[in-house]
């Protein structure tokens, strides 16, 4: 799907183009451009506009203080100076780090467990001495679409200290039950519960994996071979480039996802940061920055940094693809 | 090759392992089913006591002289008439002390009542598998979860007739029509996937609140008559596979661009559409983000998403109830999967894997 991304942006059309259309090349235009009108008029109601809109927002001084609507007026870049000294997104220190940090910080532990896992399991999957391949691949992304909710309360109960199996698991194999982990309620071992929780949610990732790893040609295999690769070189010489477009869709895909995540700590710890402020990630601080607090300008402003910084991430991604991703038959790339 | 046989060990070996690797992972994998299934069906009293069995289970009892007794894991050598005995027996407790407790053996009923000499509380006591399904009716009368059904199969339906009409329509303008800005405008369609939600939640939010949106549906139901990036991405991407002889030919005799639409391409492109009714149906169902910010003030709207997330808070010290909300919330999705596993599986190859 990104493909089209990574050509880089197509030309706009000129004026002097559509003068010299033939009157059937602009009844086309015309229909064609009557066809996406759905998408055109939806662009600019529910995106295009509410960006300029949370633009305008962050310039001014919109908020609700018991019950009370601030007169609008503007007011420069005081949200912007506000933003980048405060501590709830910047702090580094270990007890009240700041959210952008956490933020960070947990992906630092989730992005690769949800390109890794998924990866692992597509490549077990297209083994050729697993048997019963389809009915594994439709058990193991089959949780991706319970309710987000419902399969936060089933990992919940597996992970509650005194009854979640997990834990009764650890003491049946030997662990001293002082030492079994107090998962969602414990600054250490909130980010792998987290992690753990996440990790139901790896099937569509697998499946596209899988996908990628069917289509390389078997005699590419068999040309490595013949040239004497081992196993692990076929990986890396083969399998690597050849599903690099994959890998790349879902890095994408996953980082994008990072910078947005916030409804694992809202349900689980009922969004208020516990443990010791932990679990409050730049999404969970703007969310309630807005919902709680009521402070439309602020929120907006944390919006466009948000925006901002997805922006600088994945144009490096767009950029590295350049030397890692392999488009089989695209001659433009 | 020195053997002709079909029938090789060491492959077979391999598979074996292999398959029953994979097999052991998808058990811990789907656990959290089992443990919700569990969980499910246990009497509150099962859940009060520490140590108690993973599986549905209560103690057992014993009905002797008119009246229920419960049953107690006894050492027998501790009783008169069977000191020489290593067993444990599972007795029923007759009368109650702290140095001597009265028993009768179920299995065992003539030898009549006796004694040993435990305190009945110091006994464990047999648990037999006793599954109780109270759960389910609490909830479903509890949090009036019929009402939840028919305000989440509302959301779901309407805003898949929404996207499947409005998607359709937009793929076909993107694969079947060639202006100058074309492509330009599908990069602009696609970069939407990165935009973060809360950069147009917050002034969408505040405008839908002017004008008296929240709380209702509305403003999650009339967005998804205006298509989104992925399944337009997905029924294009179909289109483009359909050969355009075929329109031209139908062209030809007369159809119109819309008729090409419902006469070709649309019969033709059914496993992707279904795709795309399946994967929305799904995402309306599970959809939490939504319903809570534009909803939360108006509890008789709400889907089961938003009244199961309210469960932690009501039922926290109840776990068999929390259990029980989950798989009642799960399991219309998990049945439409269970039939629809193809159209899944397509159309998620197609969003990752087609360039």
């Amino acid at each position: 799907m990104f493909q089209e991304l990574n050509r880089g942006l197509p030309k706009l059309p000129t004026i002097r183009a559509y003068r010299e259309m033939t009157p059937l090349k602009r009844r086309e235009m015309r229909e064609g451009l009557l066809y996406i009108s759905p998408w055109l008029i939806g662009f600019f109601i529910f995106t295009f506009l509410p960006i300029l809109a949370s633009l305008v927002f962050s310039f001014m001084n919109l908020r609700i203080t018991d019950g009370i609507t601030s007169t609008p007026k503007f007011v420069g870049l005081d949200n912007y100076a506000q933003m980048v000294r405060d501590p709830q997104i910047w702090s580094l220190s270990g007890g009240t780090r700041g959210s952008l940090w956490i933020t960070l910080l947990f992906g630092a532990i989730s992005l690769p467990v949800g390109i890794l896992a998924p990866l692992a399991i597509a490549l077990l999957m297209n083994a050729r001495s697993l048997k019963g391949q389809m009915v594994f691949r439709s058990a193991f992304y089959m949780p991706y679409i319970i309710p987000f909710v419902a399969a936060v309360f089933l990992w919940g109960g597996m992970l509650n200290p005194e009854s979640g199996w997990i834990n009764r698991a650890l003491i049946a194999v030997g662990v001293p039950k002082e030492s079994t982990p107090n998962w969602a309620n414990d600054v250490n071992w909130v980010y792998p519960t987290y992690v753990i929780m996440g990790i139901w949610g790896i099937g569509n990732a697998m499946l596209i994996f899988l996908a990628g790893l069917q289509g390389v040609p078997t005699d590419l295999y068999d040309a490595a071979k013949v040239d004497g690769a081992n196993g692990w070189q076929s990986f890396w010489k083969v399998t690597f480039p050849m599903i690099s477009p994959v890998i790349f869709y879902n890095l994408v895909l996953g980082v994008v996802f990072l910078f947005q995540y916030f409804l694992v700590p809202l349900v689980v710890n009922q969004g208020t940061g516990r443990p010791g402020g932990a679990t409050m990630f730049f999404n969970l601080y703007l969310y309630k920055t807005f919902f709680t607090f009521q402070n439309m300008s602020y929120g907006a402003t944390m919006a466009w940094l948000l925006f901002f910084l997805i922006l600088i991430v994945t144009v490096f991604l767009f950029w590295s693809a350049k030397y890692w991703v392999y488009y089989a038959g695209d001659k433009r790339s | 090759m020195a053997t002709t046989s079909t029938f090789k060990p060491r492959r077979a070996a391999k598979s074996i392992v292999v398959t029953g690797l994979t097999l052991g992972m998808l058990i811990l994998f789907l656990s959290p089913f089992a443990f919700m299934v569990f969980t499910s069906l246990k009497t509150p009293e099962q859940i009060g006591v520490i140590g108690s069995p993973v599986w549905p289970a209560a103690v057992a009892t014993f009905e002797y002289d008119g009246k229920e007794r419960d049953m107690y894991t006894v050492p027998m050598n501790k009783c008169e008439g069977s000191e020489e005995s290593t067993d444990q027996r599972g007795l029923a407790l007759v009368k109650k002390g702290t140095r001597a407790s009265t028993f009768i053996d179920p299995d065992d009923m003539e030898r009549g009542e006796f004694v040993c000499q435990v305190s009945w509380r110091a006994l464990d006591r047999p648990w037999t598998f006793a599954p109780t399904f109270s759960n389910y009716t609490e909830v479903w009368s509890s949090i009036n979860f019929p009402r939840l059904l028919s305000n989440t199969l509302f959301y779901a339906v309407a805003t898949t007739v929404g996207v499947l009409i409005s998607c359709t329509l937009v793929a076909y303008g993107f694969s079947r029509f060639d202006f100058p800005g074309r492509d330009f405008l599908f990069v602009v369609l696609i970069a939407t996937i990165f935009l973060p939600g809360f950069v147009t939640v917050i002034p969408t939010y505040t405008f839908f609140q002017r004008i008296g949106w929240v709380g209702t549906w509305l403003p999650l139901i009339v967005p998804s008559f205006f298509a989104n990036a992925f399944d337009v991405f997905l029924l294009r991407q179909y289109f483009m596979t359909i050969p355009r002889e075929m329109d031209e030919a139908a062209m030809i005799d007369g159809a119109s661009r819309f008729r090409v639409l419902t006469s070709i391409l649309v019969p033709q492109a059914y496993p992707v559409l279904l795709a795309v009714i399946v994967f929305h149906i799904v995402f309306a169902w599970n959809d939490y983000f939504g319903p809570l910010i534009y909803l939360s003030t108006n509890r008789a709207a709400w889907p089961v998403s938003v009244a199961l997330s309210t469960f932690n808070g009501i039922y926290g010290q109840k776990p068999q109830l929390i259990q029980a909300g989950a798989l009642m919330t799960l399991i219309i999705p998990l049945l439409l999967f269970i039939f629809a596993q193809r159209f899944f599986v397509q159309g998620i190859v197609i969003t990752g894997v087609d360039k």
